[in-house]
C-alpha cells in the first residue's frame, strides 16, 4: 500500500514541478527573456559556487562517517603492500582531486556572464600544454614504478618453504586440499569426480593417500607463507580474501596460484576486533545464483595448532577406503564413477603439486 | 515490410540521389512525396534517423534504469517485501522479494543496456547522425540506405533482447561481460538457458548496427566536408565522433568473434571456452578450451568500448562548453591529439580487466603501463576544459551545466582509474564496489551527461523547439548531486572489499556494516530516476508543445548547422552548401562575439 502512496506522491510532485516549470517560461517572456535569462545565470553562478564548498565538506564528512568502516590493518605481508601503494595513489589523487574540482567550479562562478565582461581569445599556449603533459607523465611514472615494484613483489615465486594448500570452489562452496606428511599433492582429474571423490584425485597416485580434503574452512599457519592453488570444477570463481587484500580467479582447466603470508591468527583479531570477527572467504567472480552466498571462512593459528589440528584428519583415501570396505570394487578404481567415461590416469591432467 | 513499401522507400533512395547530385542549384527543401512511412519510419534522412536512435535510447534508458531501481530496492531494503513486485513479476519475486536468478538477471540487463543500447547506439548513433552531415557541411551521409539499415539492426536487436526478458527462462543473467562457463552451461545458471542465445543473438545484430554506422560516418567524415572544411577545421564534436567511429570498426568485429566461438559452445559441443567442468553433477566432455580466451576477446572489444561511449561525450562538451563560455576551447590540436592518444590506446590496454585473472604477472605489469598512459591525454583534456571556461563569459544554458557536470564527475572517476589500472591496488579493489563507484562516475554519469548536454543544446536543430529551461535546471541539479551522493561512497565500500553482484549481506561478518548508507544511496537512486523521467517527459512535451525557435542560431554558435534553416528539410541546405573558411572556434576574436566559420578571413584579422 505505502509504495502505491509513494507513487503518488512522486506522480503529485511532478504536476506541480511542471506546472511551475511552464509559468515560470511564460513569466520569463512577460520579463523580458533577456532578464530572466541573466537572473537564472547568476542563480547557477552561485548554485555552482555552494556545490564545491557543500561537496568539498561532503567528501570530508564521507570520509569522517565511512573511514572507521573500511577494513583496519592488512593481515599479511602482501596486504600491507597494497595498503602502502593504496595511500601513495590516495595522496597524489586527492591533491589533483581538491585542485581540479575547485579550479572547476570556482572558474565557473567567477566568469559567469557579465555585462561588459569580455571573454579572453585564448585559443592555445604550447607551454602551458606541454607543462601538463610533462607533470602528468613524470607523476605517473612515479605510480607506474612503486605499482610495479610491489606487483613483482607479490606475484613472483613463493618461497620454498611455504605450506600449500589446494582451493577448488565450485557452486557455492569451497574445498581445501592439504598434503599429508609426504608434503606433495597428488593427482586428480576431474572426471574422477563423484560423491566421495570430491575434487577428482586419483587414486593410483600415491602422493593423493594421505591428503586431506575439507570444506568451507581453511587453516593457515600464522608468519608462515602460504601458496594457495586454486581451481574450481564448473564455472570460473574467486577467491577474495579481503582481511589479506588477496584475490584470484578459479578457472576450470587452468589452476592459478597466490601467496602471501598471514600475520595475526584468529584468535589474535578477535581480541582487536570483537569476537564476532572471522577471516572470511568471499567469491569475487559471478558465479550464478548463490555467488552472494559464496562464503568460506580461513582459520589462521599457530603451527602447533595447526599440526594438531591436520593430524585430527582423516584423508579422503581413507574415507573412500572404509565407506568400500566389503565391496568387491577395488578401491584403485572408484566404484561411484561407473558411469562417466573411463579414462586412464596417463590421460589425467595433473596439477603440478609443489613446485 | 510489404512490397508497396518497398517500392516507397525505393523512392525515398531515389530522392535522397536528386538531392545529393544537384550538390548546387534550386530548392532542396524535399519535392518529391513522402508518405508518413518513408519519412518518419524508413527514414534516409540522417537528422530523422538520428532521432530514431535517440527515441529509442531513451526508452531503453528507461527500462535500464528501472532495473536499476529494482536492484536498489533488494540491496536498500533487504528486509522489507514489496507486493507490487510480485503482482508484477510472479514468480521471479515471491512474496515481494527479488529472488537471486531476477537480481542476477537485472544487474546483467542493465548493464548491457546501459552500455550498449544506450551510451553507444544511443549516444554516438544519435550525434554521429544528426552532427556529422550537419556540421561538416554535407547533405546527408555517405550511405543514407546503409544508415537506415543502421538503425533497424538497431531495433532488430532491440526486438530480440527485449523478447529475452519474457521468456519462462529469464534473460541472460551472467553479468554484462557474459563469462563463459558461467554464461555456456544453462546447467549452471537458469539464464545461461534460452536467454543467453538471445542475448547472443541481439548482440551480433547490434555489432552489425555499429559497422554499417560507424563505416559511414567515417566515409561521411573524410569524403563529404564542404569546400573549405579541411580536417583541422572540424569541431571537436566530429573529432571524437570520427574516432569513435574507428575504435568501434576496429573492435567491435573481435567482439563478434567471441560471441560466435560463444554460441558453438553453447550449441554445437565445442571446447573453445570449456574444460574440465563438472556441473551439476556430470563432469561434461570438454576438454582443452580456455575461459580466459574468451576474456581476452570479450575486453578487446569491452576496453575500447567505454571510450566509445566516452568520446562523443567529450566531444559534444568541447563543442557546447566553448560555445557558452563565448571563448574559443583551449589547445585545439592538443585536444585532437588527446583523442587520437586515447583511441591508440584505448586498443591496447584490454588486459588491465584481468590482472586477477591468473594471467602471466609480467603481462599485467605491461597492461598496467599502458593503462596508466590514458591519464596524460585525459589530464591533457581536463586541463584544457578549465582553461577553456578561464575568464570566460560563461553562460549556464542546462547544456552547459551539464558540461560542467561532466568535467567534474570526469575528474572524480578518472582519478579513481589511476587506482584500478595499478595491478597493486587492483588486486584488492578488483570486483568490489569500488569499481562500481569508478566505472559509473567516469563513464556512466559522465557519458550521460556529455549526452544530455547534447541533447539541450541540438533539441532546438532537431525539432525546432526549446526544451523548459527550469525543467532543465532542477534535472541537472538533482543529477549532479545525486550521483554523488549514489557513487562516491561506494568506494568506501570498495575499500573495504565489499563485492559487487551480491544482493544481501547479511551472511557476511565483513561486509554487513554498510546496511544505512545502502538505504540512503537506494532512496536517492529512486529520486533521480524520478527526475530524469521528468527529463523525458520534458523531451516529448516539448516536441510537440515547447517554446519555438525563432532565430537560425539560438546559441550564437559558429558552426555549420546553425546555417541551415530552422526546421531543415531532407538535404539541410536550401540552396547551395556554404562555403567554410576558418576553423569553429573564433569566438571573442578580436572584440567580435563569434565569428561563423562561413564568414571570409578578413585581412586585417589578427592571427592565433
Amino acid at each position: 500500500m505505502s509504495s502505491i502512496w509513494i507513487i503518488v506522491a512522486f506522480i503529485l510532485g511532478f504536476l506541480i514541478v511542471f506546472q511551475i516549470a511552464k509559468a515560470s517560461e511564460y513569466v520569463a517572456i512577460l520579463h523580458g527573456e533577456e532578464k530572466t535569462r541573466r537572473d537564472s545565470n547568476r542563480v547557477n553562478g552561485f548554485m555552482l559556487l555552494i556545490f564545491l564548498v557543500a561537496g568539498l565538506f561532503g567528501v570530508w564528512y564521507c570520509n569522517h562517517a565511512l573511514k572507521d568502516r573500511i577494513l583496519g590493518e592488512a593481515a599479511s605481508n602482501h596486504g600491507e603492500k597494497v595498503d602502502t601503494m593504496l595511500y601513495i595513489t590516495l595522496a597524489i589523487t586527492a591533491v589533483v582531486f581538491v585542485i581540479t574540482q575547485i579550479a572547476l567550479f570556482w572558474f565557473a562562478y567567477k566568469y559567469q556572464e557579465k555585462e561588459g565582461r569580455k571573454a579572453f581569445y585564448y585559443p592555445h599556449n604550447n607551454k602551458l600544454e606541454l607543462i601538463w603533459t610533462v607533470i602528468p607523465a613524470i607523476t605517473l611514472t612515479v605510480l607506474i614504478g612503486f605499482g610495479l615494484y610491489y606487483w613483482y613483489a607479490i606475484t613472483g615465486e613463493a618461497p620454498k618453504n611455504a605450506q600449500v594448500v589446494e582451493v577448488t570452489g565450485s557452486q557455492f562452496k569451497w574445498e581445501f586440499r592439504y598434503p599429508g606428511a609426504d608434503g606433495q599433492l597428488g593427482k586428480k582429474y576431474y572426471r574422477e569426480i563423484s560423491a566421495n571423490n570430491p575434487l577428482g584425485q586419483i587414486w593410483t597416485d600415491p602422493a593423493n593417500h594421505d591428503d586431506v580434503v575439507g570444506s568451507q574452512e581453511m587453516h593457515l599457519v600464522v608468519n608462515k607463507p602460504v601458496k594457495l592453488i586454486i581451481g574450481s570444477k564448473d564455472v570460473i570463481h574467486d577467491v577474495g580474501l579481503v582481511h589479506f587484500r588477496m584475490k584470484m580467479d578459479a578457472v576450470p582447466g587452468q589452476p592459478t596460484t597466490m601467496w602471501f603470508t598471514p600475520k595475526f591468527t584468529t584468535r589474535e583479531m578477535k581480541q582487536k576486533y570483537g569476537d564476532d570477527f572471522e577471516y572470511e572467504i568471499s567469491c569475487d567472480q559471478m558465479c550464478g545464483r548463490g555467488h552472494f552466498s559464496m562464503r568460506g571462512t580461513v582459520v589462521v593459528e599457530s603451527q602447533a595448532e595447526f599440526n594438531i589440528w591436520l593430524k585430527k584428519q582423516k584423508s579422503q583415501y581413507a574415507t573412500v577406503m572404509e565407506a568400500e570396505k566389503g565391496a568387491p570394487a577395488s578401491p584403485a578404481k572408484p566404484a561411484a564413477d561407473s558411469t562417466k567415461n573411463k579414462t586412464t590416469a596417463l590421460n589425467a591432467v595433473p596439477v603440478k603439486s609443489i613446485q | 515490410m510489404n512490397n508497396d513499401q518497398t517500392i516507397h522507400v525505393h523512392q525515398g533512395a531515389e530522392g535522397t540521389h536528386e538531392v545529393l547530385g544537384n550538390g548546387h542549384g534550386n530548392g532542396h527543401d524535399h519535392h518529391h512525396k513522402q508518405s508518413f512511412i518513408t519519412k518518419y519510419v524508413f527514414s534516409q534522412d540522417h537528422k530523422v534517423i538520428g532521432k530514431q536512435f535517440l527515441i529509442t535510447g531513451i526508452i531503453w534508458a528507461i527500462i535500464g534504469a528501472l532495473f536499476s531501481v529494482l536492484f536498489r530496492l533488494q540491496l536498500g531494503f533487504p528486509d522489507e517485501s514489496f507486493p507490487i513486485l510480485e503482482t508484477v513479476f510472479g514468480k521471479w519475486a515471491k512474496g515481494g522479494h527479488i529472488e537471486p536468478e531476477f537480481y542476477y538477471a537485472l544487474i546483467t540487463m542493465h548493464g548491457t543496456i546501459l552500455i550498449f543500447f544506450v551510451l553507444t547506439a544511443g549516444l554516438s548513433g544519435t550525434f554521429a547522425n544528426i552532427l556529422i552531415p550537419l556540421q561538416v557541411g554535407a547533405r546527408d551521409m555517405a550511405s543514407p540506405l546503409m544508415n537506415m539499415m543502421s538503425y533497424w539492426f538497431f531495433f532488430l536487436a532491440s526486438v530480440v533482447m527485449i523478447t529475452s526478458l519474457f521468456i519462462s527462462t529469464g534473460p541472460a543473467s551472467g553479468g554484462w561481460t557474459m563469462y563463459p562457463p558461467l554464461s555456456a552451461l544453462g546447467q549452471a545458471n537458469i539464464g545461461s538457458k534460452l536467454g543467453t542465445d538471445l542475448w547472443l543473438v541481439s548482440m551480433a545484430l547490434f555489432v552489425v548496427q555499429g559497422l554499417l554506422g560507424n563505416l559511414n560516418y567515417i566515409t561521411t567524415i573524410l569524403n563529404m566536408r564542404t569546400k573549405g572544411m579541411s580536417m583541422t577545421r572540424m569541431p571537436l564534436t566530429i573529432w571524437s565522433l570520427f574516432f569513435t567511429a574507428i575504435l568501434g570498426v576496429l573492435s567491435f568485429p573481435v567482439l563478434l568473434s567471441g560471441f560466435i566461438l560463444l554460441l558453438f559452445d553453447r550449441n554445437l559441443g565445442t571446447s573453445f571456452y570449456l574444460s574440465d567442468i563438472y556441473v551439476a553433477g556430470q563432469a561434461l566432455p570438454n576438454e582443452g578450451g580456455s575461459p580466459i580466451l574468451y576474456q581476452h576477446l570479450f575486453w578487446f572489444l569491452g576496453h575500447p568500448e567505454v571510450y566509445i561511449v566516452i568520446l562523443p561525450a567529450m566531444g559534444i562538451v568541447s563543442e557546447v562548453m566553448s560555445v557558452n563560455s563565448r571563448k574559443p576551447i583551449f589547445g585545439y590540436m592538443a585536444m585532437v591529439g588527446s583523442l587520437f592518444a586515447i583511441c591508440i590506446l584505448a586498443l591496447l590496454v584490454w588486459a588491465h580487466h584481468m590482472f586477477v585473472s591468473g594471467m602471466n604477472p609480467f603481462l599485467g605489469s605491461v597492461f598496467v603501463l599502458l593503462t596508466l598512459l590514458i591519464a596524460i591525454p585525459s589530464a591533457i583534456k581536463v586541463f584544457n576544459w578549465l582553461t577553456t571556461i578561464w575568464r570566460g563569459n560563461i553562460r549556464f544554458t542546462p547544456a552547459m551545466l551539464f558540461c560542467l557536470g561532466f568535467v567534474s564527475v570526469f575528474i572524480s572517476g578518472g582519478l579513481t582509474g589511476i587506482w584500478m589500472g595499478n595491478s597493486t591496488i587492483d588486486i584488492h579493489i578488483h570486483d568490489t564496489y569500488f569499481i562500481i563507484a569508478h566505472f559509473h562516475l567516469v563513464m556512466g554519469v559522465a557519458a550521460f551527461f556529455g549526452m544530455f548536454a547534447g541533447v539541450y543544446h541540438w533539441f532546438p536543430k532537431m525539432f525546432g523547439r526549446y526544451l523548459n529551461n527550469t525543467l532543465g535546471y532542477i534535472h541537472f541539479w538533482v543529477s549532479m548531486v545525486g550521483a554523488y551522493l549514489i557513487f562516491w561512497p561506494m568506494h568506501y565500500m570498495g575499500l573495504a572489499g565489499v563485492p559487487r553482484r551480491y544482493l544481501d549481506f547479511t551472511l557476511w561478518k565483513s561486509f554487513n556494516q554498510f546496511a544505512d548508507l545502502n538505504k540512503m544511496i537506494s532512496v536517492v537512486t529512486i529520486i533521480v530516476f524520478a527526475v530524469n523521467l521528468m527529463f523525458v517527459f520534458n523531451f516529448f512535451y516539448s516536441i510537440f508543445k515547447g517554446r519555438k525557435v525563432r532565430t537560425l542560431n539560438p546559441w550564437g554558435a559558429t558552426t555549420l548547422e546553425w546555417t541551415t534553416p530552422i526546421n531543415p528539410g531532407h538535404g539541410n541546405w536550401v540552396g547551395e552548401i556554404p562555403e567554410v573558411h576558418r576553423w569553429p572556434y573564433d569566438y571573442a576574436k578580436d572584440g567580435r562575439d563569434f565569428i561563423p566559420q562561413t564568414e571570409p578571413l578578413n585581412p586585417n584579422e589578427s592571427k592565433h
